[in-house]
């Protein structure tokens, strides 16, 4: 298969397309403008359906009501954009249709600024809208990864009937790469049983997220928890480099992942015994390989770039069996291998104990570094 | 004890009768709420037009939020304000599909402002029935953007002071500027005249989305007895004396492909 050099939001915009999406919806914001670029100039082509929406909100309404009809639908955006997108989510997953959002994660909170974060772990991962329910949440570190997640990340919301992100953080979105796209997929003709299609010849259908009986909305909401175990058990997604003799751990996802595998190597090469568990899967988060290597590891390093948001799912899942140290970069910045190749030398100089307070150290850190 | 089917009787018409596109239920509209005539217009005029079969409806967040429930057509639900953009998605990938929205004026002219105004300057071919009644109904009477100055709801006690509350807001008046509207009119349901014009007005702005002419809106002045504090018929004199004054009914925007239509 050809490989070509594309921009990582170019890339999934086309992998989307070839992925058989029928309908994008979006507005511009930066770092993710030129998937919705992209998109302007070739839906029209494929006789496919792009708008320029108004705001995210009405971009993610307008998916909403696309989704209901049982057509390929997605969005793009970048924090901001899913703050406002937040209700909409909340009324897809409500309502039980599939829709694919790509988050390209940028500096916050409020404006912030269009460096590279992952600042939105939490908002994302721990529900992204009100009520009681999980997107699946798809993490690359390249391009080529953002472009096979795509393509998944449409089936599985078909699958499960919910909400799927892809949340690349800004360098993703930002940086070219060589990848290799898929074959284009037709578009699926057929519709499911569910879709609001106003065909004639059966019954009515209504799509809701509405349940004005509590004992109703109950069961809705089991359905969706009884729908996430299923995703729980067989959606797990994760990555493992160096990991069969190490005593140290590194965790990290997107792009920190990446670079904390620029430090990982670097820390082979002087002989440390150091491994990289890159989760890729988000939500559901893989708990149970993390707990399984907290009973073999002697510490944990998670390194992320915000303070912390996937530090706190690691702590719950390793159950205080391994000591877990923390190296963050925030705002927009993004670690050098270097700085994690330092994290990782401590690591194994100053072994941390159970009890040592990851954040405490890590700002302590931090501030002597800005003094 | 048997009962007899009832016998057609002869040089009998049968002039009324339940739109096929109605379900056969009572509804949980309030007694002299105009909504019952709203969608019983809207099921007449896609009955005429044989439109049912490939029509989808979406409902608001207000006393319509269940409106789907008495269509016999396929319907969504939308959140507060947004169904001109849930209706968008749907028609730009069905656009062989009669699709409308129904709204209140808390959902269609306050939270919902943004939606109406760019569907509508995007010329979407979507249908909009506006329910303005001056009162935001199901969350209890709270003040609307087309509260009166002066009207006592349940959020402006001492009437609405202009001052601080600011002016009522003439949707019809509004969205008749945008290039992409075909068709904006604003009738009332306080009365059997008005009402018969409400339904010419529905059919033509159904009319111009299946021609493909644009976007096109009916605002319908209506009751709210019960959050108003009064008696049905109290309601539709209210209708007539306070809110056509300062709601004017006429034609705010028609195209030419419609003006030479009779229907």
């Amino acid at each position: 298969m050809t490989r070509e050099l594309m921009k990582g939001n170019v890339a999934m915009a086309e992998a989307a397309i070839r992925a058989g999406v029928e309908a994008y919806f979006g507005y511009p914001i930066t770092p993710q403008s030129e998937l919705l670029e992209w998109m302007s100039k070739r839906m029209p082509e494929e006789g496919r359906v792009f708008l320029q929406a108004e705001s995210e909100v009405a971009a993610i309404n307008m998916v909403y009501g696309a989704a209901c009809t049982g057509a390929r639908v997605m969005t793009s955006t970048s924090g901001p954009g899913i703050s406002l997108m937040a209700e909409g989510i909340s009324y897809i997953a409500g309502t039980e249709v599939p829709a694919v959002i790509v988050d390209v994660v940028r500096g916050g909170p409020g404006l912030g600024n269009i460096a590279p974060s992952q600042g939105d772990y939490r908002q994302v991962a721990h529900g992204a809208g009100h009520g009681d329910f999980f997107p699946i949440v798809l993490a690359p570190s390249s391009v080529q990864e953002a472009v096979d997640l795509i393509g998944e990340a449409f089936d599985l919301a078909e699958k499960y009937r919910t909400v799927v992100f892809v949340v690349a953080d800004g360098s993703i979105g930002q940086m070219m790469e060589p990848v290799s796209l898929p074959e284009p997929r037709p578009i699926r003709r057929e519709r499911p049983e569910w879709a609001v299609t106003g065909t004639p010849g059966r019954s009515r259908r209504i799509l809701t997220s509405l349940y004005l009986k509590p004992e109703d909305e109950e069961i809705v909401n089991l359905r969706l928890v009884q729908r996430w175990r299923e995703v729980e058990a067989n959606e797990i997604r994760y990555r493992e480099y160096y990991l069969d003799d190490a005593d140290y751990v590194v965790m990290g996802f997107g792009t920190a992942g990446r670079v904390a595998l620029s430090a990982v190597r670097a820390a082979r090469a002087q002989g440390m015994r150091v491994g990289l568990f890159r989760p890729v899967s988000l939500r559901p988060f893989p708990a149970q390989a993390v707990r399984e290597l907290a009973q073999k590891a002697k510490a944990f390093l998670v390194v992320e770039m915000n303070g912390g948001q996937m530090l706190d799912d690691v702590q719950a899942a390793a159950q205080g069996q391994v000591p877990i140290r923390f190296y963050g970069r925030m705002g927009g910045m993004v670690p050098f291998p270097d700085e994690v190749l330092d994290e990782i030398q401590a690591l194994v100089d100053e072994p941390p104990t159970l009890d040592e307070d990851p954040r405490a150290r890590w700002l302590a850190h931090m501030q002597r570094r800005m003094s | 004890m048997t009962v007899a089917a009832p016998t057609k009787p002869k040089n009998l018409k049968l002039i009324y009768q339940r739109p096929e596109s109605l379900v056969d239920s009572a509804t949980h509209y309030c007694p002299g709420c105009t909504h019952g005539i709203a969608h019983r217009l809207v099921a007449e005029v896609l009955d005429e037009m044989g439109l049912s079969d490939k029509t989808i409806g979406i409902a608001p967040v207000g006393c319509a939020v269940l409106a789907y429930e008495y269509f016999t057509f396929d319907g969504v639900e939308a959140a507060h304000g947004r169904a001109p953009a849930m209706a968008t998605g749907i028609k730009r990938v069905l656009p062989d599909r009669v699709v409308f929205t129904y709204q209140g004026d808390g959902d269609l002219a306050s939270i919902g402002m943004a939606e109406i105004i760019h569907a509508a300057a995007r010329g979407e071919r979507i249908t909009v029935i506006f329910i303005n009644n001056a009162i935001y109904g199901m969350t209890g009477g709270q003040m609307a953007p087309t509260t009166l100055p002066h009207q006592v709801t349940t959020s402006s006690p001492r009437g609405r002071d202009v001052a601080t509350q600011g002016f009522p807001i003439r949707m019809a008046e509004i969205l008749a500027n945008l290039d992409g509207a075909a068709y904006i009119v604003r009738r009332s349901l306080h009365d059997a005249t008005n009402i018969r014009k409400a339904k010419k007005a529905i059919r033509l702005a159904f009319e111009a989305q299946v021609r493909d002419l644009g976007f096109s809106m009916v605002e319908l002045l209506s009751t709210c007895p019960t959050n108003w504090g009064m008696s049905p018929v109290e309601a539709m004199e209210w209708v007539r004396d306070n809110m056509v004054p300062a709601y004017p009914l006429g034609d705010y925007k028609v195209v030419p492909e419609l003006q030479k239509l009779r229907v």
